[in-house]
């Protein structure tokens, strides 16, 4: 299973800054290994952030995205103490969900 | 809480009850997209064929702020960060023209989350990146160049 993501969320005034960093090799499907094979794509698809169970961003991504990226975002009208839920998955069908609180 | 856990290692007899609870613990259920991952899109290979399929690139959107780096060394880890400065933004798309997939990435957002995203991306190569932004039924886009020492599409 993937490994856990780490989210970072700060209150800066009334606005929440969220950092998430999704642990993932996000594979092109355009490198080739040492012996020529191509490596199969293997990326996040999709995944949706939530605050306090309220959809506050979807993303599409494709193969083109950083491995491990961290993807940052702001939500207006939060407060400390929320919670937020992100999930994702992954062209293999493999998904995973974190949560933090807002700070 | 080290040696509780322990002990109920041993008591289970093995790792896998607690290994379950654990799963079980962190796993939700994934929530219902709203919209479908856009496969006519993101599977496109020419830039022309993937601004087709996401409705075209609008008009010259003054209002969108893209800060991408001039010269990106690594192309593997190229920061893009977007600020939208106009109302009721639904969705902001990255493209990369010269990548082998332009269709980067693609936002939904929500009414109380700001119109700003940032997000690392591949280049393959020197290339115009290109934002289109949604909002309010209109379409507006912007493109800049960034200029890649090192391609980050591997091979």
């Amino acid at each position: 299973m993937a490994d856990p993501m780490k989210i970072r969320a700060e209150m800066k005034g009334d606005t929440a800054e969220i950092r998430v960093l999704m642990a993932h090799p996000m594979e092109t499907g355009q490198r080739k290994d040492a012996k020529g094979q191509v490596v199969p794509a293997h990326f996040i698809k999709t995944f949706t952030a939530t605050l306090n169970g309220k959809v506050v961003l979807e993303g599409h991504l494709n193969t083109a995205v950083s491995r491990n990226p961290v993807i940052g975002f702001k939500v207006k009208g939060a407060a400390a103490g929320d919670k937020v839920v992100v999930s994702w998955e992954d062209n293999k069908g493999d998904k995973r969900s974190d949560e933090a609180t807002v700070a | 809480m080290d040696f509780m856990r322990r002990t109920l290692l041993k008591g289970a007899g093995a790792g896998g009850v607690v290994g379950a609870l654990l799963a079980a613990g962190l796993l939700r259920p994934n929530q219902v997209f709203a919209a479908e991952w856009n496969a006519g899109a993101f599977e496109a290979k020419s830039i022309a064929d993937a601004l087709k399929a996401i409705g075209g690139a609008g008009t010259e959107g003054k209002d969108i702020q893209l800060k991408v780096p001039d010269i990106a060394e690594n192309g593997a880890v190229v920061p893009i960060e977007v600020t939208v400065n106009l109302p009721n933004v639904q969705t902001i798309s990255i493209l990369v023209d010269k990548n082998p997939l332009p269709l980067v990435a693609s936002f939904n957002f929500a009414a109380g989350t700001l119109p700003y995203v940032r997000v690392p991306i591949k280049m393959g190569e020197t290339s115009n990146v290109r934002v289109v932004a949604k909002a309010d039924g209109k379409t507006y886009s912007v493109a800049k160049e960034v200029k890649v020492t090192i391609g980050g599409c591997g091979g």
